[in-house]
């Protein structure tokens, strides 16, 4: 079975580019170009030169010791956290900033959530001297302060999103809305494998660094890969070298909020059903009239109500399986991992670290979770939370 | 039954007002007041809109108005029953409907389901932005024509001719020309769109063509029917019903004003 995007932009069932015609020029001119660009020696350069000397890659897989002697099984952290700005979403960016400026483009747009997407886009940009309007829901703005004074040092203009839960689903819609507005210099730069095609795919293959990287570290197979998923960038590109070797188990966990039987949560792949949002048809939650729910976590990186269409077909074709952790469990594991290994991770990253308790682990297993972002962009969540 | 556009559109190609409005706003049970009352005031046809909680291609007026009917309970559901009422009320009504909806909510409603109830409650045609020309092809068109439902593309100012030309040989209603790059009611100047909208008039499409998108009062609507059949005004439309007191007086003033 192929994990991979088909010509039309489609997983399985889900994918497309489910666009307004007003899109049409932007995402025509991003499909015909997007691999075009990529495989070309000229880009590959320039984007490894970057990612290496950059960003701060390869990033360490550190074996975490002490975790690993109280789950009874080797836990490996792939050190996303340690790239430039804090999170895997910089690599990403740098891909896209690339492709950018080949196709011409003198305006950069970005929508971002817990801030750590905008950060990196403003960061590429002001190492591009683009012009960068990141879009940010205003309560996000209110809960990620320090993320958004750095999107403003790095010369970025931060633009609330006023509308619905005024979360990352209303910062993509304005986003979206720019683009139609400005249709040809403007590049919108995706932050997760979300969005019409070729988005997912692009996104995807930025990503992919994190697990070429594993496999050349591990020098084989892991056991276990888990990571986070929101929109799923992190988790796809910790999963995408691993997809076609079947002993590898990928596990996505995904936030319960205050947990999947109540109405604050964020658990898409758990509780959603399958449908057209942000011009991609994947599976969302929604209620039984296709209006998209709001939905809840206690991470500003995750409370987004639908997930990249490669997620859901991993999950309906059981290539991977998804685990929802709550609000509570993420906050617990967050305190053990900065206490026994003496690393912060990011509130995102921390619902990853939960679900070791409920696997079936041998000594023997070799468990990789992407630590995908550092969490000083979480303390005052952190300080409030555990009265710090 | 006969579709009410493909008669329209047989008769007459001029001077065409269309007027788009959200179902269940002001007020849920609102619709078929305004409906009625445009129909009195003669507009040739009308756009109701299905609200959606995410309306990408909508500026800030239409969000709102969305919004605010979302909140009224209005749903596909509510709509088709009260199109239904109304239709069995006035047994005369013969102007041209159009529902504009995004792609999720027909989805969930089911297609055919969708289509049929459409046609049972005298809804000619559908605007479906979100809808792209190859998925119509794939999935959708079969539905549609059984049902005789037109379905309309929307074109702008940066769709390439070859593409006008596929989706002129791909219409069954008429072709929404978005007068500039933008969401709706976003755009102050309606002028810049004349060389577009010429380039539009000089391709001699088969099917008609309605410009939308930033058309405010009687000179832009003058103006955009110098060029193409005829206009869409929406954004400017559902400000005037939102600080209406009398519903009927605001639709039929509003109309007259426009079309003189």
């Amino acid at each position: 079975m192929s994990y991979q995007v088909d010509d039309k932009g489609f997983y399985g069932e889900f994918g497309g580019a489910f666009i307004p015609e007003l899109l049409y020029p932007n995402i025509e001119e991003l499909q015909e170009n997007y691999l075009k660009i990529e495989k070309s020696e000229e880009f590959q350069i320039e984007f490894h030169q970057l990612l290496k000397d950059y960003v701060g890659r390869p990033t360490p897989l550190f074996l975490a010791k002490r975790l690993s002697a109280k789950y009874g099984a080797e836990i490996w952290l792939k050190r996303e956290d340690l790239c430039h700005t804090g999170a895997h979403k910089v690599n990403n960016t740098v891909g896209q900033i690339l492709l950018a400026e080949k196709l011409g483009k003198k305006r950069i747009i970005a929508e971002t959530g817990a801030g750590q997407h905008g950060v990196a886009t403003a960061t590429v940009c002001a190492l591009k001297g683009l012009k960068c309007i990141v879009y940010m829901g205003e309560k996000d703005i209110e809960r990620q302060a320090p993320n958004v004074a750095r999107m403003k040092m790095l010369g970025a203009e931060v633009r609330p999103a006023t509308s619905g839960s005024k979360t990352l689903k209303d910062a993509t819609n304005e986003a979206m809305r720019d683009w139609i507005n400005n249709p040809e210099d403007t590049h919108y730069i995706i932050g997760s494998v979300v969005g019409p095609h070729p988005y997912p795919d692009m996104v995807a293959r930025y990503q992919a660094i994190i697990s070429k990287e594993i496999k050349e570290q591990m020098q084989g197979l892991p056991d276990y890969v888990i990571a986070c998923v929101g929109g799923g960038s992190n988790a796809m590109g910790a999963f995408y070298h691993f997809l076609d070797d079947p002993s590898v188990k990928l596990i996505g966990v995904e936030a319960a909020g205050l947990g999947v039987d109540t109405n604050k949560t964020a658990a898409t792949l758990t509780l959603g059903t399958p449908g057209v949002l942000h011009a991609s048809r994947s599976i969302m939650m929604q209620d039984k009239d296709g209006q998209v729910v709001e939905p809840h976590s206690i991470s500003a990186g995750l409370d987004y109500p639908g997930i990249g269409p490669a997620h859901a077909w991993l999950k309906v074709s059981d290539r991977a399986q998804y685990m929802a952790v709550t609000d509570a469990d993420a906050l617990k594991a967050a305190v053990e991992c900065s206490q026994m290994e003496g690393i912060i991770p990011a509130l995102e990253t921390a619902h990853a670290f939960s679900v070791l308790k409920d696997l079936d682990l041998n000594p023997t297993d070799r468990v990789v979770i992407n630590l995908s972002g550092r969490g000083d962009k979480d303390m005052d969540t952190y300080m409030r939370e555990l009265h710090l | 039954m006969t579709n009410k556009l493909t008669r329209l559109f047989s008769k007459k190609q001029k001077n065409l007002l269309n007027i788009f409005f959200t179902a269940g706003y002001p007020q849920l049970e609102d619709t078929t007041v305004i409906l009625k009352a445009l129909e009195d005031s003669k507009v040739d046809l009308v756009e109701i809109g299905i609200p959606f909680s995410d309306p990408l291609a909508d500026g800030p007026t239409i969000q709102e108005s969305s919004k605010k009917a979302l909140e009224n309970g209005m749903s596909i559901e509510k709509l088709f029953s009260q199109l239904e009422k109304f239709k069995n009320d006035n047994p005369d009504f013969d102007t041209p409907v159009l529902l504009m909806g995004y792609l999720n909510p027909v989805m969930q409603y089911g297609l055919d389901r969708f289509c049929e109830r459409c046609a049972a409650v005298g809804v000619d045609g559908l605007i479906i932005p979100d809808l792209p020309m190859y998925s119509y092809q794939m999935g959708f068109q079969e539905t549609f024509e059984k049902h005789n439902i037109s379905n309309v593309f929307l074109v702008t100012p940066q769709t390439s001719e070859k593409r006008i030309k596929e989706i002129d040989a791909n219409s069954t209603g008429f072709i929404y020309a978005v007068s500039s790059a933008s969401t709706t009611g976003s755009k102050a100047d309606f002028s810049a769109a004349a060389d577009y909208l010429g380039r539009l008039r000089d391709m001699n499409l088969n099917t008609p063509v309605l410009t939308g998108f930033n058309i405010k009062n009687a000179q832009n609507f003058k103006d955009a029917c110098n060029y193409v059949d005829g206009a869409i005004i929406g954004s400017e439309f559902i400000r005037q019903i939102s600080a209406s007191s009398d519903l009927n007086d605001t639709v039929r003033e509003f109309v007259k004003s426009v079309k003189g």
